[in-house]
């Protein structure tokens, strides 16, 4: 914080100057000491190069200090470099993330597929041997089909034993592969620290950015120029889609606007 | 409606790919193919195979929304039945994409009632 009260400081030196030597100026000005008066001008000129040395150093040294905070690799794309810049290391962790979500879906995805065809096959047989037995309770079944359904009856239940047993375990495999999201998880919040970090250091950044602009006079166009967002390559997911007005929130919203617009 | 019509579903994540062709599935869809973007599904498309397509919106290469203007602008495939099912909330997308001649919008995450709903409701308009 001792920077801040030294910027104020040195602003307010050469403002002061500036005021006082103003009326001063003008004076000299008017009562023809144009010798004098442009004297006033290069020390009021010296005055303003020394505050602006003093802040562009000033913002050089902080940049350097945010480029090593976050490791950020200057000489080279990381080649032969032992230590990984935040960034880097922050863009493999987000990577991992895309691994291991896609990973559990993928299991996920694999082990329901494989006991969806085990519950059909044995709803089928179901429902076939209970047409049977339909038929044993109002006993029209002839001897045969009973001895046929004796044994059908038997291979069901072996078969509804086993085939209970691996959808059970499929659907504790299903509940394990969740553990990704504690894993992501942490990653994902490291990666938000780092993230709000980043934006610290950038606001600082800019902030003395903005006292040389200052002593400069140098004036910035266009950056207040409203950003066109581009919906056609689109956005993804939107966050906060309940408190804004130009996102629908659900499917009923757009059945809303769609039917609003003759769908 | 025709249990045996061919999809196409583009999407570029598999994943998700796989959880539409599931539920089509699970609705007795089973005709269902797969590309990861509009530039792959396109060529697809021309060969006049397929009688529904569902496809996201922010894909690399070619998006939905270009996808769909493709498909409107070309002679063979201008009536195709056009599902977007796509994490792309914004008011102006969603009237973009009726503009440009969708005939049904799901956002993601949806539910398998919803995606049977639409299906429905766009073979019904075609079929009366």
């Amino acid at each position: 914080m001792t920077n801040k009260e030294d910027n104020s400081q040195n602003m307010s030196v050469f403002e002061e100057q500036l005021k006082s030597q103003a009326s001063n100026l003008k004076d000299l000005v008017d009562s023809g000491d144009i010798s004098q008066a442009l004297k006033v001008i290069s020390e009021l000129n010296a005055t303003r190069d020394q505050s602006l040395y003093q802040e562009v150093g000033r913002l050089t040294r902080t940049l350097h200090e945010s480029i090593r905070n976050f490791h950020i690799d200057t000489a080279g794309q990381g080649a032969g470099g032992d230590e990984l810049s935040t960034i880097d290391d922050a863009t493999d962790r987000l990577s991992y993330v895309v691994d291991m979500t896609n990973k559990a879906a993928n299991r996920t995805l694999d082990l329901v597929e494989e006991s969806m065809p085990i519950a059909s096959e044995m709803k089928e047989e179901a429902d076939i041997l209970k047409g049977d037995w339909g038929k044993l309770r109002r006993r029209e079944m002839k001897p045969d089909e009973f001895r046929l359904l004796y044994k059908r009856m038997d291979l069901f239940l072996d078969k509804l034993s086993k085939q209970s047993d691996k959808v059970y375990r499929n659907l504790s495999d299903i509940l394990l592969a969740q553990d990704f999201q504690d894993l992501t998880g942490q990653v994902i919040k490291r990666v938000t620290g780092l993230v709000q970090e980043v934006e610290e250091n950038l606001v600082s950044l800019v902030a003395m950015a903005g006292k040389v602009d200052q002593i400069t006079g140098t004036v910035h166009e266009g950056l207040e120029k409203e950003q066109q967002e581009d919906i056609e390559r689109g956005e993804g997911p939107q966050m906060h889609a309940e408190e804004r007005v130009d996102v629908v929130s659900s499917q009923d919203d757009v059945d809303d606007l769609l039917s609003s617009l003759g769908f | 409606m025709d249990k045996n019509m061919k999809i196409l579903v583009v999407d570029d994540f598999s994943t998700m790919r796989r959880i539409i062709k599931n539920l089509l599935r699970d609705l007795g869809f089973s005709n269902a193919d797969e590309a990861d973007d509009g530039n792959t599904a396109l060529p697809m498309l021309q060969t006049g195979k397929y009688d529904f397509l569902v496809t996201d919106w922010n894909m690399p290469g070619m998006t939905g929304i270009d996808l769909l203007r493709a498909v409107r602008a070309d002679d063979n495939l201008k009536s195709l039945p056009v599902l977007m099912v796509t994490a792309e909330a914004k008011r102006d997308q969603i009237v973009a994409a009726a503009q440009a001649g969708v005939n049904g919008y799901v956002v993601k995450p949806f539910t398998a009632a919803v995606l049977k709903e639409k299906i429905d409701k766009i073979f019904e308009r075609i079929d009366s």
